[in-house]
């Protein structure tokens, strides 16, 4: 039958999920309630957010969503953050959560308040961050007749969520909303939307806790299969020139000191991709850096010229691979991730395997200290010619020629002075790019940013976000004046609800990143890229602070970098945003130009390391 | 490319068909055909897709079918092994002069009429889309005035379900 009792449910049938994904440990929710109780649909729903451990919301009230802030007010346990921007409260909820390890939680209301939604919600999808959206919707019986703000928020948000659910009981609320937390917080992580009817939030109904789960459909594999996992260990000890190619599926498993012990149990070289900075010690000897488009020679080297290509948590995402066909050519491929369709999506595997980063790390390091016994492949040659490309190759800047102040020069800065305990934001762009080359990580879940979708304007919601969930830590928002000026309101949320974060503005004046594509690739034909902050110094950034009620301080010259941000580091009873005025000329290098190989990888502007030659 | 038979068992909820049909669309792989009906099961529907692609896409496609949570199982039918199924209706121009040769082709066909005027016949046909289009071959000449045909339904053969296991 269709629903027999003894039928267990996903949560109970893999009781060891919760310790492999992203979640750690908590306080159990509130015991069961025993008898189910009447209350509303939206007394409901605040009762179940709070029994899955909900600590914070953010969001905005409107319409259809209403019936819910009303017991919303008067709840101890949930928190709400009121933002300025329905995607403030999206990314924040994803910064949350990726600063955390817990599910960030936005609120929306209909329509147009949903719809703001749609970029977070991308966003995170593209990212595997867990988060969960709980939006209005227009009553029952209107769905359908284009009522005031409605959208068919499902609809649209099908493709980009890891699932969603409208729900049309309110004896639903319950088991939907555990099963909305089970589902973004398990397997692969990632978004997944909530959306309730209002006269569902006002009907009466029961609640009890906890709901039985019903997904009959999801099953994620969290354990390894040891067959794969021993050959695996078998190439690894035989590889001459393997590479350890490390993915934010590694962050979000917590398996990085499992991926540091494999690491130093071989000594194989690893580099982290954009989603997986701080997964490893930038400190670490064997640490050759971030691959990809913008990254390291020795990286990108390695991964070109390796025998062996020991994928955990990683995709083979094009901006790491260049052309699929001209990729790590001679190299066999493990590749390890929970999701079972991103294995031999891109890139055929050799050795497939799915389940939980570091549950396959665990068994991983058992079998290759077994295998080891069987004689290890020398990899000394390997070494010697890694170090060379870093010693000829390393990751530098040059200061700009016309005397400006270097971009580089600043981020590394914040980064020397915050240290590596401090959680940094990024929005999209160069530099996005340069906080990832010239910040030195050494801890999971300090660098937070968008990756896959690359939504310019993540950085200082996703900072509001950290700063919530890690209020103890100096967040820093690393952003461009063109990502800023999509998403700066969200710094009055900050100041008004106490969140004192930082937000370094590397200001080029211009969206740099096109501006160096139009430089290299459009014959210096600067179409709609300059935003004419410098020229006009609209908006001034620092009037624009204050008036968000945060300290506002500029720095234009080499020599004011270090005393400026140590003054910002001093401010803590409020957010600071500093205005880095910087040259609009420098350019972002290592580069692989879209559309070629990896092997192209230019170290600079007219320098290839040939290594073909090599 | 090669044709695949999918059988995909998923939860009957609304807006299942729209998750399924839009995987496709925006991972760019062909549906050929697809039906969707009721299981023995109330709270399970099976939908028949026919995909054309290549061995590696097809995992792709499974791999991401799966993907979607209100998918339950999916069991991919090869042609000797399953029984396959297609379901035409058509309305083939018959007045009393070709009447009788009409009605022998639909004889042969074992297919049977369901609608009778003095213009038309209407004829209702199953079967493996080789013997439908083999049929609809045959009535042409007369002049097919309307059509419409199903998705492609398919069972495995023998004693197996592929119900029994994936849903208790």
């Amino acid at each position: 039958m269709t629903s027999a009792p003894s039928r267990p449910t996903p949560a109970a049938a893999n009781p060891g999920t919760a310790a492999a994904t992203a979640q750690p440990a908590r306080p159990k929710p509130a015991p069961p309630t025993g008898t189910p109780v009447r209350v509303t649909g939206a007394q409901s729903l605040v009762r179940s957010l709070e029994a899955v451990g909900v600590e914070i919301v953010f969001g905005i009230p409107g319409g259809t969503i209403l019936p819910a802030y009303d017991p919303l007010l008067d709840s101890t346990k949930l928190r709400h953050v009121l933002v300025r921007h329905e995607q403030g409260a999206g990314h924040a909820a994803t910064g949350y959560a990726q600063a955390t390890g817990k599910v960030g939680v936005c609120m929306a209301t209909s329509g147009p308040g949903a719809t703001n939604l749609v970029t977070p919600l991308a966003d995170a999808n593209m990212d595997s961050v867990p988060i969960v959206a709980i939006t209005g919707q227009q009553t029952r019986g209107l769905i359908g007749t284009d009522a005031f703000q409605e959208a068919d928020i499902c609809g649209i948000t099908l493709p980009i969520t890891k699932h969603n659910f409208l729900v049309t009981d309110p004896a639903d609320i319950p088991r939907t909303i555990a099963e909305a937390f089970h589902l973004a917080r398990t397997g692969r992580p990632g978004p997944v939307l909530v959306d309730i009817p209002k006269d569902v939030l006002q009907e009466t109904t029961s609640f009890s806790w906890p709901p039985e789960l019903r997904l009959p459909g999801y099953r994620p594999t969290t354990r390894p299969h040891g067959k794969q996992v021993r050959e695996a260990a078998k190439l690894l000890c035989a590889a001459k020139r393997p590479v350890l190619y490390v993915g934010g599926g590694v962050i979000k498993a917590d398996a990085s000191a499992k991926l540091l012990e494999l690491a130093e149990l071989t000594g194989i070289p690893v580099v982290t991709t954009l989603m997986a900075r701080g997964a490893f010690p930038d400190s670490h000897r064997q640490h050759l850096g971030m691959p990809g488009m913008h990254g390291t020679v020795p990286a990108v080297g390695a991964m070109q010229r390796s025998d062996l290509l020991v994928a955990l948590g990683a995709r083979f995402d094009d901006r790491v691979t260049g052309v699929l066909d001209s990729f790590a050519p001679d190299a066999a491929i493990v590749h390890a991730d929970i999701d079972p369709a991103e294995i031999s999506k891109n890139r055929r595997a050799d050795v497939p395997i799915v389940g939980d980063c570091k549950e396959i790390l665990v068994e991983l390091i058992a079998a290759v200290k077994a295998e080891r016994a069987n004689g290890v492949a020398d990899i000394t040659a390997w070494w010697a010619l890694l170090d060379e490309w870093r010693g000829t190759f390393p990751l530098g800047y040059e200061w700009p020629s016309d005397g400006t102040l270097s971009p580089q020069y600043v981020i590394e800065r914040i980064g020397a002075i915050a240290g590596p305990e401090a959680v940094y934001t990024a929005g999209v762009g160069q530099h996005q790019m340069w906080a990832a080359q010239h910040v030195r990580y050494e801890n999971p879940r300090t660098w937070l940013n968008s990756g896959g979708l690359g939504t310019m304007g993540y950085a200082v919601p996703a900072a509001m976000g950290a700063k919530f969930g890690r209020p103890e830590a100096v967040v820093w928002a690393i952003d461009g004046d063109g990502c800023f000026q999509m998403t700066n309101q969200e710094l009055a949320t900050c100041a008004i609800e106490g969140a004192p974060i930082k937000v370094a503005v590397i200001n080029n004046g211009n969206l740099g990143m096109v501006r160096q594509w139009q430089n290299l690739f459009y014959s210096e034909r600067y179409s709609q890229t300059d935003l004419g902050t410098h020229k006009h110094r609209i908006p001034d950034f620092t009037l624009l602070a204050e008036a968000l009620g945060c300290a506002g301080l500029r720095c234009e010259t080499r020599d004011d970098v270090d005393s400026v941000i140590h003054r910002a580091m001093a401010i803590n009873d409020r957010p600071v945003v500093v205005d880095f005025v910087v040259g609009k000329d420098a350019q972002v290098w290592p580069m692989v130009a879209a559309g070629t190989g990896n092997d192209h990888i230019m170290a600079a502007r007219g320098i290839r390391p040939l290594f073909d030659e090599a | 490319m090669t044709k695949h038979t999918l059988s995909v068992l998923v939860e009957n909820k609304p807006g299942v068909l729209a998750r399924v049909a839009g995987l496709f669309s925006r991972r760019g792989f062909n549906i050929d055909s697809l039906a969707v009906g009721p299981t023995e099961h109330p709270d399970v529907s099976r939908m028949t897709i026919v995909v054309a692609v290549e061995d590696l896409p097809l995992e792709q496609v499974t791999k991401q079918l799966n993907k979607l949570i209100n998918v339950i199982k999916i069991v991919e039918l090869e042609a000797t092994a399953a029984v396959r199924r297609e379901l035409l209706l058509v309305k083939v121009r018959a007045d009393a002069t070709v009447r009788s040769q009409v009605l022998e082709t639909v004889q042969l066909f074992r297919a049977k009429v369901v609608d009778v005027s003095p213009e038309a016949l209407t004829i209702e046909a199953t079967g493996t889309a080789d013997k439908i289009e083999a049929l609809l071959r045959m009535l042409e000449p007369y002049g097919v005035r309307e059509m419409v045909q199903s998705g492609m339904v398919a069972i495995g053969r023998g004693p197996r379900s592929i119900t029994a296991t994936a849903v208790r």
